[in-house]
């Protein structure tokens, strides 16, 4: 089955921005004729869109689609923003959100059905929304709660599918190895970050002591190439710290976005199943249906007889409809698969070339500290 | 691979090296190798198996030798420490079932290497302390020190023998009392009273400065070890993929970790080992700071007990004498003792510089390579 996907090269112009997070999040967004205007700024809260991913989630997912879903909540990080703190690590909590949300409304824009979503739309325009309200499902736990219900509903399936096609098997394979692989790889990259804030800290704490040292000796030229070298240390800090923000920002929450990313590509291969499932068991009480009309043809009941001809004409209806859904989820998600698949490589691809471009760039200044700093050190005399 | 000394071995009268040296579970031993062109010594050329018990034992009869208290004796090589990476083998041992056979592979090289830079870091501290010992006029031509170049049978007898002679209670004694007895003479003379005032400071700042240094070539290390197991993998990762894009992602991968791996090891030998030994060094300093105060104790205990012994009219040619010998014990310490305080200031400031211009050289070659490497990485991955 070769799915030609739609060589639609990106005609979608929406771009999505997420700014100003305190309580509200703001954003704006340039965007296509089918929106009123070029560019506008809606104030959402967290929990909006924890509300958006709800109602895409009810309607969309039983197509077998992949939707992304949003950060998850922190009620430690909210806490300490709310109180008003400004400690580095709330900084760096809200910096964490609104990238998060931005990405997150990113890729619900760019996909083509659920940017054509009337809720996505509203979301996007309206100027005030009713406040969302059974959000509590979506709290991290509730989201890996959801996708687990949707498994063991799989696995609690007596009938076992018999795969004509054995793409959906691989493929979930693939997609459980891969998930597995990223969580590792997510959790080494944490403590890439650890170390690299460490290194930034004691870096920050040699700097001081090589100044002391510095003011302590005695042979002029030695001193002051000393507190040069306690200045270029601090600024070797400075760089750490870039580069532990990138560490985190670039590398880290790609790996983060992917995890739960995968978990919702597992999630519409479970709906699949749900759908053949619902086929098989509209099967079954079809056939019921006319076992039971062949004994009331025994029994001689006219009456009794119509309706259980209509319940079967109503039955047949319902196979042929659910097998249809059967066909078309096992289409869309096929679909999906590959588009997620290029989507994929696409922004690993561009992510990783920032994070090595970062990582360029702050070579390069390296080089000039170090430089600016040899000739203070040939000084000594 | 001497980071840390300016040259010393360039007097051809005696040149000493260590060519190799053998780790035998715990225990290493030295290859000690002198030429020499003095005929003091049976042979112009000879090699001696030692251990670093041997050079310890070295080092304190130097100590406490009474003729050498105005010398600044060369701080004792550190005792050769595997400690790190012989635990972190253990725990890669035990970790192996849970890594790839690649990542394991790259772990192990790594450990291979710290193992090799600890074990050659531990060659070149010996070493130098023999050749800063060859280099001064007094202490080379020391009995004890020709009979550990040249004795060709184990020293461990007469190590022996020194332990019960002196019991180590010189060594007690300074460690316990120096800083009170420096600090509370009183100083007539302004050049000591200047060097006090700046060996204290500078010895607690460089220590600090040690410590901290440390730290963070530790944090270094980590991250470097860390690069490791992400670039693993990453590989595993993207081991399904086409070739293209295995390789670009080993590529990329690789070059961040020997970046980093390698910044850390120069970071330590150059300015942790510069900061290290000089504090010991300072030390030493200080060591001979604390004899000339315990003579100018001695000499004015003397003085007291001169003039008790004429207020008592007892005794007193055995005072006199006693007086004259205290001073002239201290004023022979005070001169050598200025003498080598100044020459240790030259050295200090000629080691420092070698050593900040080397490690400025090396963070600059490691950067542009690294900056190179990067952007074919980066390209790799824009033309796919």
């Amino acid at each position: 089955l070769q799915l030609e996907e739609d060589e639609a090269k990106d005609s979608f112009d929406v771009d999505v921005a997420v700014t100003n997070p305190e309580k509200v999040v703001q954003f704006k967004d340039t965007s296509l004729p089918m929106f009123r205007s070029k560019a506008f700024t809606v104030r959402r809260r967290y929990s909006d869109f924890l509300g958006l991913y709800e109602k895409l989630s009810v309607k969309q997912s039983l197509l077998g689609c992949i939707i992304p879903p949003p950060p998850e909540k922190s009620v430690v990080g909210m806490t300490k923003v709310k109180v008003g703190m400004d400690d580095p690590s709330s900084v760096e909590f809200v910096e964490r959100r609104r990238a998060a949300l931005e990405r997150y409304l990113q890729r619900v824009v760019s996909h083509p059905s659920l940017l054509q979503d009337p809720d996505v739309r509203e979301f996007l325009e309206r100027e005030e929304l009713p406040r969302a309200v059974s959000t509590q499902a979506l709290s991290g736990a509730g989201f890996l709660k959801m996708i687990n219900k949707a498994s063991d509903a799989v696995n609690k399936m007596t009938i076992k599918m018999n795969e004509s096609d054995t793409w959906f098997e691989d493929k979930f394979q693939e997609v459980e190895n891969e998930e597995q692989q990223l969580r590792k790889l997510h959790a080494l990259v944490d403590s890439l970050v650890n170390h690299r804030k460490e290194l930034c800290g004691n870096t920050a704490v040699f700097a001081k002591s090589m100044a002391m040292l510095g003011n302590s000796e005695d042979n002029t030229a030695l001193s002051r190439a000393l507190s040069q070298l306690a200045e270029v240390e601090d600024k070797m800090e400075q760089l750490h710290q870039e580069q532990a923000a990138s560490d985190f920002f670039i590398f880290e929450e790609l790996l983060a976005d992917y995890i739960r990313l995968l978990g919702a590509m597992r999630g519409c291969f479970d709906q699949r199943m749900r759908a053949w499932q619902r086929w098989q068991e509209a099967q079954s009480t079809l056939q019921k249906k006319r076992e039971a009309e062949a004994k009331l043809l025994w029994a001689n009941k006219p009456d009794k007889l119509q309706q259980a001809k209509d319940e079967i004409t109503e039955w047949e209806a319902r196979v042929t409809q659910y097998e249809r859904d059967f066909d078309r989820v096992g289409m869309t998600v096929r679909k999906e698969v590959l588009r997620f698949e290029k989507e994929k490589a696409k922004d690993f691809k561009s992510q990783i070339i920032k994070y090595l471009e970062a990582m360029l760039q702050s070579q390069q200044r390296l080089i000039k500290f170090w430089e600016a700093f040899l000739p203070e050190a040939k000084a000594i005399a | 691979m001497r980071s840390v000394s300016v040259d010393l071995n360039h007097d051809a009268s005696l040149l000493i090296d260590i060519p190799d040296a053998l780790c035998e579970r715990d225990k290493v031993k030295f290859t000690v190798h002198t030429k020499t062109t003095l005929s003091s010594f049976q042979k112009p050329e000879f090699s001696v198996p030692r251990q670093h018990e041997d050079f310890i034992w070295l080092h304190d009869t130097l100590v406490e030798t009474e003729d050498y208290a105005g010398l600044i004796i060369p701080p004792a090589p550190p005792k050769p420490d595997f400690e790190s990476p012989r635990e972190k083998m253990h725990k890669l041992g035990e970790g192996e079932a849970t890594m790839t056979k690649d990542e394991y592979t790259k772990m192990k090289q790594e450990l291979e290497a710290e193992y090799l830079a600890v074990f050659k870091k531990t060659v070149q501290v010996h070493e130098v302390f023999l050749q800063r010992l060859s280099s001064h006029p007094t202490l080379s031509k020391d009995r004890n020190f020709q009979i550990f170049l040249e004795y060709d049978q184990d020293l461990s007898v007469r190590r022996k023998n020194a332990k019960e002679m002196f019991g180590g209670f010189f060594k007690n004694m300074v460690k316990s009392a120096d800083e009170v007895l420096i600090s509370g003479i009183k100083e007539v003379d302004d050049f000591f009273e200047q060097e006090k005032t700046f060996l204290l400071d500078y010895y607690s700042k460089i220590k600090d400065s040690t410590a901290k240094a440390e730290k963070m070539t530790r944090a270094h290390k980590n991250i470097a070890d860390d690069y490791i197991h992400v670039s693993a993998t990453l590989n595993s990762l993207s081991a399904d993929d086409s070739t293209a894009n295995k390789n670009r992602y080993l590529s990329s991968s690789v070059s961040l970790q020997k970046v980093e791996g390698r910044v850390a090891s120069d970071q330590e030998l150059k300015l942790t080992e510069l900061l290290r030994y000089y504090m010991r060094d300072i030390q030493a300093a200080k060591d001979l700071l604390y004899r000339r105060a315990r003579a100018l104790a001695d000499y004015e205990n003397s003085n007291k007990a001169l003039d008790k012994a004429r207020l008592k009219s007892k005794d007193i040619p055995q005072a006199e004498e006693h007086q004259q010998h205290c001073l002239q014990k201290f004023d022979k310490l005070s001169e050598s003792g200025k003498k080598e305080l100044t020459s240790f200031k030259g050295r200090r400031v000629v080691a420092f510089r070698k050593n900040l211009i080397e490690m400025a050289e090396l963070e600059i070659k490691h950067a542009k390579v690294s900056s190179t490497l990067q952007p074919t990485c980066v390209r790799l991955f824009v033309y796919s």
